[in-house]
C-alpha cells in the first residue's frame, strides 16, 4: 500500500508582479514529502526556498499548479492546525513571559486553561527550557529564544514543522548545539519537518531529503535522499558518506548557477 | 538621581541669565522713579536716558542697580519677586480665595484633565479606525492634520461663543479646546504604534488562523503601548496649553489664563509671571505623572523601559 505524501506539490508556479516586471519566484516545482521526512531546502538567496515554504503554509498563493498538505489545501490545512511555523527571528512578544508566548497560539485556538499549562510544560521540556516559563524573552540568550519559538510552534501538536532559517542569526557553536537538539526532538516527536537553510553542512547533517534549488527562476535542481543513518552524532560530519553527500549538494548548487 | 544634576545646571544657568537681564530691562523705569524721589541720576533728563541703552545706564548709575530688583511694576520681574508672589499665592492664601494660585490652578486643571481624557479616547478610537479601515485612513488622517494647522488662538473664541450660544458653559467648552489640541498626537502615535508589528509577527498570527480582533488585542494593542505613552506626554501638555488659550481671549474670570491676562491688563507683571510659572510646573507635574505610569506599566509588561 502506498502512503499518500504529507506534502505534494505538482507543477507549482508563482510569479510576483513588481515594478521592475514579473519575478518568477517558483517555476514548475514538483515535490513529494512523506510523513516523518526531514526535508531541507537549500540554495542561494532568491531561489524560492522560503517562498515554497510559505506556499506550504498558505502564506503565499501559487499562481498555478497544485499543492496539498495532508491531502488538504494549504488554507484548510492551516485551519486544521497541520503545521507550526518557525521564523528566522524568534519573534517572541517582549510583553509576555516565555510561558505566555507559548500560550499565545493556544489562546487563539481556544484551549482550556488547564490544557494550556500542561502543554506549556511539555513543550518547554522538549526544547530543554524547563523552568523558564516565568522568564521574559530579554532574560534569555538568542539560542534559548529560538528554542522557545520552536516550543511555541510545537504547542498545538501540529504534525508538520516548517522552519525558515531558524538558526540563521545564531553563531556556529550555538547552531551546532541546536541542530543536535533538533534531531533529538525530531526523533522523539516523529514530526515531518521542512527546513530552509543556506548552510550545506546543516542541510546534510539534519536531513533525510535535501532539495537543492536555484534562482531566477526559482526551481528545484536536485533532490538528494540521504543515506546517513537516523542516529547522527556531530562527528558524522567527518565521515566519507557525509562528505560525498555535501559534495553532491555543492555540485547541485553550482549546476544551478551555470544555467544563469 | 543622575538626571537631576544636568537639570539643575540648566535651571541655574537660566536663573543667572534672568537675574542679569533684570538690570538693563528695568533700569529706565527705576531711574525715572529714583529721580522723582530726589535721587541724582545721570543723564538727568528722561529724554536723554531714553536714548541710552540699559546697560550703559546701569554702568553710569551703579547705585540704582539694587533698586531694579524691587520695583513694584517692573518690565521684567526678578526671580525672587516671582518666587515670593508664587509662595504667597500658593501657600499664603486659603485655596478657596480668588487670589490663591491653587484655586486658579484647579480651575485650569479640571478642564485640562477632562479635555485630555476626551482627546485621548477620541485619538485612540480614530487611530483604531484608521488602522483597520482604508477608507478612514484616506479620509480622516488628512483632516486630522488640517485641524492642527488652524491657529488655536483664532479658533478658541469661536468654539467658546458657539458652545455658549448652545447653552454650554463652564468646564466643557475649555475641555473641547483642550481635547482639540491633545487628540492629534495620540492619533499619530497610536497609528504608528498599531502598525508597528512587522510582517513576520503578522504572518505568525496568520499561521494560527487568528482573526482581526485577536491580532488587535494580542499583538497590535500591546505593541502600541510605548507609542501611546509618548503621545500622552505631548497630549497632556497640549491639553493644558489649550485650556489656558481658551481662558485668554474670552474674559474668563479664573484660571491660569485669566490670571496672566489680569496681570497684563492691570500692569502687574509679577502676577502674570507667577501664573506662567505655576502653569509650567503644573505641566511638568502632569508629564511626570504620566512618565511614572509609563515606567510602571512597561515594567509590569516585562519590557525594559527605553
Amino acid at each position: 500500500m502506498t502512503q499518500e505524501p504529507t506534502i505534494d506539490a505538482r507543477g507549482l508556479h508563482l510569479t510576483f508582479e513588481t515594478n521592475d516586471g514579473p519575478v518568477h519566484a517558483l517555476q514548475d516545482v514538483n515535490l513529494k514529502i512523506n510523513k516523518g521526512d526531514f526535508v531541507s531546502f537549500i540554495g542561494p538567496s532568491g531561489c524560492g526556498k522560503t517562498t515554497f515554504l510559505r506556499c506550504i503554509a498558505g502564506l503565499e498563493t501559487p499562481t498555478s499548479g497544485h499543492i496539498s498538505v495532508n491531502g488538504l489545501t494549504p488554507d484548510e490545512a492551516r485551519r486544521a492546525r497541520a503545521y507550526g511555523y518557525v521564523f528566522q527571528a524568534a519573534g517572541l512578544y517582549p510583553w509576555r513571559t516565555i510561558g505566555g508566548n507559548i500560550r499565545l497560539p493556544l489562546e487563539i485556538m481556544g484551549f482550556s486553561k488547564f490544557e494550556m499549562s500542561e502543554r506549556v510544560e511539555r513543550v518547554l521540556e522538549l526544547v530543554d527550557l524547563t523552568g523558564f516559563d516565568k522568564k521574559f524573552p530579554w532574560q534569555l540568550s538568542g539560542g534559548m529564544q529560538q528554542r522557545a519559538s520552536i516550543a511555541r510552534a510545537l504547542a498545538f501538536d501540529a504534525d508538520i514543522l516548517l522552519m525558515d532559517e531558524p538558526f540563521g542569526a545564531l553563531d556556529e557553536i550555538v547552531r551546532d548545539h541546536l541542530n543536535e537538539q533538533l534531531l533529538q526532538l525530531w526523533a522523539r516527536t516523529e514530526k515531518t519537518i521542512g527546513f530552509v537553510t543556506h548552510s550545506i553542512p546543516e542541510a546534510v547533517y539534519l536531513s533525510t531529503k535535501i532539495v537543492v534549488m536555484s534562482p531566477r527562476p526559482g526551481r528545484i535542481t536536485d533532490v538528494i535522499d540521504s543515506s546517513l543513518p537516523k542516529e547522527r552524532p556531530l562527528e558524522i560530519r567527518d565521515s566519507p558518506e557525509f562528505i560525498s553527500i555535501a559534495q553532491r549538494v555543492r555540485d547541485g548548487l553550482r549546476a544551478g548557477h551555470a544555467h544563469v | 538621581m543622575k538626571s537631576i544634576l544636568p537639570v539643575l545646571t540648566i535651571i541655574a544657568a537660566v536663573l543667572f541669565i534672568w537675574t542679569l537681564a533684570v538690570v538693563p530691562m528695568n533700569m529706565h523705569l527705576t531711574a525715572d522713579q529714583a529721580q522723582r524721589s530726589g535721587a541724582r541720576v545721570t543723564p538727568d533728563t528722561p529724554i536723554a536716558r531714553k536714548e541710552t541703552n540699559g546697560f550703559v545706564l546701569a554702568l553710569k548709575n551703579p547705585h540704582l542697580i539694587p533698586l531694579t530688583y524691587v520695583g513694584k511694576r517692573p518690565n521684567l520681574p526678578s526671580p525672587h519677586q516671582v518666587a515670593v508672589e508664587m509662595f504667597d499665592t500658593i501657600f499664603g492664601k486659603k485655596i478657596t480665595s480668588k487670589r490663591s494660585l491653587v484655586y486658579h490652578g484647579w480651575i485650569t486643571l479640571a478642564p485640562t484633565l477632562l479635555g485630555f481624557a476626551i482627546g485621548t479616547l477620541l485619538g485612540v478610537l480614530l487611530a483604531v479606525g484608521i488602522v483597520f479601515s482604508r477608507v478612514m485612513d484616506k479620509s480622516v488622517m488628512p483632516w486630522a492634520i488640517v485641524s492642527q494647522t488652524i491657529p488655536i488662538l483664532a479658533l478658541a473664541p469661536m468654539i467658546i461663543v458657539v458652545l455658549g450660544a448652545a447653552g454650554i458653559h463652564g468646564v466643557l467648552p475649555k475641555s473641547v479646546i483642550a481635547a482639540y489640541l491633545s487628540f492629534f498626537p495620540v492619533v499619530v502615535g497610536m497609528v504608528k504604534g498599531l502598525r508597528s508589528p512587522d510582517h513576520m509577527q503578522l504572518d505568525l498570527l496568520r499561521t494560527y488562523s487568528s482573526n482581526n480582533a485577536q491580532s488587535f488585542w494580542k499583538l497590535r494593542l500591546p505593541s502600541s503601548t510605548p507609542f501611546l505613552f509618548a503621545s500622552l506626554k505631548i497630549g497632556i501638555s497640549a491639553s493644558l496649553i489649550g485650556t489656558i488659550v481658551a481662558e485668554l481671549p474670552t474674559g474668563a474670570k479664573a484660571g491660569f489664563g485669566a490670571r496672566m491676562l489680569v496681570g497684563d491688563q492691570y500692569g502687574q507683571p509679577i502676577l502674570s509671571w507667577a501664573a506662567l510659572f505655576a502653569a509650567a510646573l503644573t505641566a511638568a507635574a502632569l508629564v511626570g505623572i504620566i512618565s511614572l505610569v509609563e515606567r510602571g506599566t512597561l515594567c509590569k509588561m516585562g519590557m525594559k523601559p527605553a
